[in-house]
């Protein structure tokens, strides 16, 4: 592996872009496609079949059989509410390897104080989301408990493609949410995705606990896919 | 501190910058129940310091040896591990599985 592809390669995953490195495993010769570059490759039917599963592997192609090693973007969760279950859900997506990102208007929570190490903007969610990009690599939670800071995050991530959205509260606040995102004209299917109430039933009692079933709902749904996720939670 | 694939790949580029000699070890194909999935990765220098994994510590004092050899020599390989290779007897997959592993040495 030469040191600029490597180079290439680290710099496509921090700018959040996917890429396929190609490889003759007979020679080490090897290649870096970038995401924008697949459509006009010779193996581009291959490749964004790699990049859309996700999956690195052997392949049969025009030139040989080839290993394809897919990368696509660090799994970033957008945390809405620099609240307390958020402290401790920034420990745990570390440990997996995710990107955490808190976003709270309210200045006297959003502090690098409460989330040292972390990026913390004290922004409305209509101005940071949007400049942030909700991405398909993206799980975004809402956590604080109003309205007038979680919908209209939950608008933006209901018209994104992001892997996962969850609000915090009870069957009766989501019900609540549920007739707002209604009148503000989104369809039950897409209101359906919101995990609500949140997490995985565990019996979370502490803030940490709270955390811990949000993550578990976040890796099965990255994991299991949305359907088989929700039958999951709701056993 | 775990360390994710995206850490391992950084550290091959810090490692490499910072004047270390280094192979980067790849699981490219697994058949059975094998303990990292395809694409997993393992980064080496030339002392047998090492970050990642290719299995969950079976194989990983193999791939080193063999890492230290290619960053010698230049030429990467190609290593097959499991219980229908030869090597099961040194060292295997004890949950009955069987990978191949890529090691190249980072150019530049």
């Amino acid at each position: 592996m030469k040191l600029d592809l490597l180079a290439e390669l680290n710099a496509e995953r921090a700018a959040r872009r996917a890429t396929v490195v190609v490889t003759d495993l007979a020679t080490g010769a090897q290649r870096l496609v970038k995401e924008a570059a697949v459509a006009a490759d010779p193996l581009s039917e291959t490749l964004a079949a790699a990049i859309r599963s996700g999956k690195s592997g052997m392949a049969e192609t025009a030139e040989g059989p080839r290993f394809l090693a897919v990368q696509t973007p660090p799994l970033r969760i957008l945390c809405l509410g620099a609240v307390h279950i958020s402290q401790a859900l920034v420990p745990i997506a570390g440990v997996l390897g995710h990107d955490v990102i808190v976003v709270d208007p309210r200045t006297a929570f959003a502090t690098s104080e409460r989330f040292p190490g972390v990026q913390v903007l004290a922004e409305w969610p209509d101005e940071a989301l949007p400049r942030l990009g909700v991405d398909r690599y993206t799980a975004f939670v809402a956590l604080t408990h109003d309205p007038k800071i979680d919908d209209p995050g939950l608008h933006i991530a209901l018209r994104s493609d992001c892997f996962y959205i969850g609000a915090l509260g009870s069957r009766k606040t989501h019900g609540r949410r549920v007739e707002r995102l209604t009148e503000a004209g989104f369809a039950p299917e897409a209101v359906a995705r919101i995990r609500a109430p949140i997490g995985l039933p565990i019996g979370a009692v502490s803030p940490a606990e709270i955390a811990l079933s949000i993550m578990g709902e976040i890796t099965a749904a990255l994991r299991l896919g949305e359907r088989t996720a929700a039958t999951t939670a709701a056993a | 501190m775990i360390t994710t694939d995206q850490d391992i790949l950084a550290s091959a580029e810090a490692w490499k910058r910072a004047g270390r000699k280094v192979a980067v070890a790849t699981v490219v194909e697994t058949w059975g129940s094998a303990p990292r999935p395809v694409g997993s990765r393992l980064v080496v220098d030339e002392e047998g310091n090492f970050l990642g994994s290719v299995s969950g510590g079976c194989v990983e004092g193999a791939v080193v040896t063999e890492a230290l050899d290619v960053i010698e020599g230049g030429a990467p390989k190609l290593l097959s591990f499991g219980v229908a290779d030869e090597t099961a007897w040194r060292v295997g997959l004890s949950c009955g599985g069987r990978i191949s592993v890529f090691v190249e040495r980072v150019e530049g």
